[in-house]
């Protein structure tokens, strides 16, 4: 069979479209057949790996010789570089724009500001009110004010230094509480949403217990660090439309949003995904499509731009930080009676998702438990900080942190064992959530509790040299000063969108005579990001049609949306819309063969690679019964209805949940304020494991975020102002800080309605994480640990 | 106003090559002209390791290399290693372990590994140290450490 296919980004075959762009190296959209890397002159056909199997990634091969195009690879002749200008202030009036001398420069194409958006002038996932460029108000270190298009990207960049803005400094509002009352800073208010879930009665003086424990929390903003920065490349079209190439989360929704803003028609906007070097959430948003969009028409000429490393930090969305305030109260036994919250997240300059943030983090604040009554009031507020909005785990980390940091304390107020207090109040199907839904699905709170803290602890050992001590080579922990501590959190969050969102996933199967035989192509334009997708389109289609060469069509807008590759929802939404259609496929075999062959197509089925009548009387292989034919079906999937949250704060919001839970070891210097995370044991509920050596990266690589969260990472911001755009100021975890990941159990147990049964498993990782390293440190230098991440000072002093 | 090009001939993957470029230019910059993308921009810092190459066997980050100041070294990248059809055991490796998700750093994690097997690595402790230097978002690090103890025979 052959294997590896090269579709240059932009020879979309499909359409007729001739531009060319990328190197000549294949795209970053595009993947390829699939089973192990055959020659490809091979003429025996290989079986591909199904479902439950260790396929091995279609794009891992360009991934590791360097062919794979990311964003910033791609290239066409003639094409200009864009550079954006920014603003040097937090929250200001401009007074004036001169952008002449830039334009008079040698080299310059164009220099555009708000006057030269043609349509709407806001944008927004969720909310339009974040202007395309600011042009009388700035309300954030880094809001776009002009772009550049040049012919060379040094060229852009002194061309924006020459524009000149006058503005008017004001005192920025960087602090969310005070923003709920201070003078509206937009049009639309200081307030994104405010909102309160009730559950019980919890005013009546039945709902106190005999227990109870307080607590102030706070969490820093989180940046998502992808490491390929963002960069699109647009192509001006005969029609007065564009052809976009973009590293994003969802072409869809950029389409929608980029055309509003050219005053285009969507089809009018043509978008393919260019090859995305991680996302995380940071690229749910708009960056710089829209720009790289209107430099494009407004030269005539492609125009590729793409961010540094410091402007990837002011470009795009980050982690709300949040203060939470927490009362937990409980009966004697240690029933939890009640749970009072209150929630200021920063959504920063514009909204982004920082209602649905809100939302899920109000949903999950009281832990996967039962609770007698809960008063949970959320605010996510407008300030002159940076937006932000999607980041892996969407809320509930922030919840997490403090609701288990609660459980502890409430534990120790009680006298009683803080897993014993976590056990008698674990949620179990059956039970309802805090907004009253019923949980129907699969729960298995207690035993990933239980089967967490039943694994054997890492063996304490001796203190081994510097590398491994808190500190490493360049602060090191004296041996005697090292303490060692261990702490448990378990989080939840929902999987897919939630509150009435109609959230679906697009996808087309088609089967076609290749040259060595049948081949399946699936177009779906869900975002590859590191997580697999396109290994799991892959092992679907091989275990729904029996058939093993697989196409993986450059996902575009040329099919239906897929939705987001965010709130751990593609392998159900997109993995389902592959399964629907190749059983729609399926359908039109079966249809095919009664008319030739006299089968009751009802009585048919696909046993591995053969088409089989359920009596025994019949039998074909699946090459032989689509041989020379053609069958397509395009299926859109949608999962259930859900609703918008009342005023109380009650509805059945959420698909489906899942858990995850975290025990980490840590050895402390209490007296230089350092950490080492030495271990996270975990337990995670998965359904079922589609691909078990891609379930275990996604697993590792959520837990690294987390910690990061833990102890390392935060934009520092100071007076509305990012202090530490770099990685050598914001530092993510290296291979020395990533502690050993040990699997205590993953629980397969199928979920209902999922694909397969099969639930997300990209955040899970990343919600308690955090959480149980906090507890950790704490139990290692007993004092409280009230905010992450956790700072030497937080520790020492 | 356009700075003026110098030549210098470099040694890439074995091919000697002369290249006009801007006298400022970083290796990494350089590389791409030369139609080399494989090489990742990450930083331009030095802080994340995405551009890591090799330069007469040893790891340089190629965008705080100054390109001028390397003509007449034999560089090596991500290209020079393996073929698709024939990928080199460090590449096997990667995929067998599959350390990667995203891919954008893999290039030059593959590129400091090799250099760290080369310049000798006993335990996994030191290839933990040894690949400190490059930064996998997606958090690959058990798998990578494995994927590259493979290759090094340990």
């Amino acid at each position: 069979m052959s294997t590896t296919e090269t579709i240059a980004t932009g020879t979309d075959t499909t359409t007729g479209t001739e531009t060319t762009t990328g190197t000549e190296t294949t795209t970053g959209t595009e993947t390829t057949t699939g089973t192990e890397t055959t020659p490809a002159d091979s003429s025996e056909r290989t079986r591909g790996p199904r479902i439950g199997e260790n396929a091995p990634r279609p794009d891992g091969v360009p991934k590791v010789n360097g062919e794979f195009a990311f964003g910033n690879d791609m290239w066409i002749e003639g094409m200009l570089f864009g550079r954006t200008l920014r603003s040097p202030h937090p929250y200001a009036r401009i007074i004036s724009i001169d952008i002449s001398k830039a334009l008079a420069m040698h080299g310059v194409h164009a220099v555009i500001t708000a006057d030269d958006v043609p349509g709407q002038k806001l944008y927004g996932l969720e909310h339009k009110d974040q202007p395309v460029f600011a042009s009388e108000v700035v309300r954030f270190h880094g809001e776009p004010i002009a772009a550049v298009a040049a012919d060379h990207p040094e060229t852009a960049r002194r061309a924006c230094r020459a524009i000149e803005v006058e503005y008017d400094v004001h005192a920025p509002i960087v602090d969310a509480e005070l923003s709920i009352t201070a003078p509206p800073i937009h049009p639309d208010g200081n307030i994104f949403r405010h909102m309160f879930i009730r559950h019980g009665h919890p005013d009546s003086p039945e709902s106190e217990g005999v227990v109870a424990v307080e607590g102030d929390y706070e969490i820093g903003m989180q940046d998502q660090a992808f490491l390929g920065p963002e960069c699109a490349l647009g192509i001006p079209l005969e029609d007065g439309g564009i052809e976009l190439y973009v590293s994003t989360q969802w072409i869809h929704a950029d389409r929608e949003q980029t055309a509003a803003c050219l005053g285009l028609d969507p089809e009018q906007v043509r978008m393919t995904m260019a090859g995305v070097g991680g996302a995380f959430g940071g690229r749910e948003d708009i960056s710089l499509q829209i720009h790289t969009a209107l430099l494009t028409l407004h030269t005539g000429r492609p125009v590729k731009l793409q961010y540094s490393r410091e402007e990837s930090f002011f470009g795009h969305v980050h982690r709300h930080p949040a203060k939470m305030w927490y009362r937990h109260s409980a009966r004697a036994d240690g029933t939890l009676a009640k749970i009072e919250a209150r929630l200021v997240f920063d959504g920063g300059a514009y909204a982004s998702t920082s209602s649905a943030v809100l939302s899920n983090a109000s949903c999950f604040a009281h832990g996967p438990y039962n609770v007698e009554h809960a008063l949970i009031e959320g605010y996510s507020v407008r300030t002159n900080n940076p937006s932000c909005g999607a980041m892996r785990g969407f809320g509930a980390v922030q919840t997490c942190f403090a609701h288990e940091a609660q459980m502890d304390k409430l534990a120790a107020a009680l006298g009683i064992d803080s897993i014993d207090l976590r056990l008698k109040n674990a949620l179990k199907t059956g039970d309802r959530n805090i907004t009253g839904q019923l949980l129907s699905g699969v729960v298995p709170v207690a035993e990933l509790i239980e089967r967490c803290v039943a694994h054997p602890l890492p063996a304490m050992g001796e203190v081994g040299e510097m590398m491994g001590r808190p500190g490493g080579a360049g602060r090191t922990a004296d041996a005697h000063h090292i303490k060692r501590g261990f702490g448990f959190a378990i989080g939840w969050k929902n999987l897919m969108f939630s509150e009435g969102f109609d959230d679906y996933s697009t996808a087309r199967v088609r089967i076609d005579e290749g040259q060595n035989g049948p081949v399946v192509t699936v177009h779906c334009a869900c975002a590859e990001v590191g997580q697999g997708f396109v290994t799991l389109a892959q092992q679907i289609a091989r275990t729904v049609l029996g058939l093993d060469e697989i196409l993986l069509h450059p996902a575009d807008t040329q099919v239906g949306s897929a939705g987001s590759t965010s709130a751990s929802r593609q392998t159900w939404m997109s993995g389902g819309a592959v399964q629907q259609a190749c059983e729609a496929v399926r359908t039109q075999i079966f249809a095919s063969l009664a008319a030739t062959h006299g089968v009751d197509p009802e009585t048919l089925a696909i046993q591995d690679d053969h088409i089989v009548s359920v009596d025994g009387t019949f039998s074909i292989p699946v090459e032989d019964a689509v041989a020379n034919k053609t069958f397509e079906a395009t299926e859109v999937n949608r999962h259930v209805q859900t609703v918008r949250l009342d005023a109380d704060g009650q509805g059945d919001a959420h698909v489906s949940f899942a858990f995850a839970a975290h025990r980490a070891v840590v050895d402390v210097d209490e007296e230089l304020g350092l950490v080492r995370v030495i271990d996270i044991t975990t337990t995670q509920d998965v359904g079922k494991l589609l691909n078990p050596r891609q379930a275990l990266g996604q697993i590792e690589g959520g837990i690294a975020q987390g910690v990061g969260l833990a102890v390392m990472e935060e934009i520092i911001v100071t007076n509305g102002k990012v202090r530490n755009a770099s990685f050598t100021d914001y530092l993510i975890p290296t291979t020395l800080d990533m502690p050993t990941v040990t699997i205590a159990a993953l629980i397969e147990e199928p979920e209902p309605g999922a694909p397969f049964g099969a639930k997300g498993i990209g955040e899970p990782p990343t919600i308690a994480s955090t959480a149980a390293v906090a507890a950790a440190i704490r139990n290692a230098i007993g004092r409280d640990i009230t905010r992450v991440p956790v700072r030497p000072q937080d520790i020492c002093l | 106003m356009p700075i003026e090009r110098i030549a210098v001939g470099l040694t890439v993957n074995g091919c000697a090559v002369e290249q006009w470029i801007d006298p400022c230019a970083m290796l990494l910059d350089v590389l791409h002209e030369l139609g080399l993308s494989g090489t990742k921009k990450g930083c331009e810092m030095g802080a994340c390791g995405a551009c890591t190459a090799l330069a007469d066997g040893r790891r340089i980050v190629s965008c705080l290399a100054l390109a001028a100041s390397y003509a007449g070294a034999a560089i090596t990248t991500i290209e020079g290693v393996g073929t698709p059809d024939e990928l080199h055991p460090l590449q096997e490796a990667f995929i067998d372990h599959d350390a990667l998700q995203c891919g954008y750093c893999t290039p030059g994690q593959i590129m400091s590994a090799l250099g760290l097997i080369a310049e000798g690595c006993c335990d996994r402790a030191t290839i933990r140290e040894g690949l400190s230097g490059n930064l996998c978002r997606c958090g690959a690090y058990p798998r990578i450490v494995a994927a590259v103890a493979e290759a090094a025979g340990l």
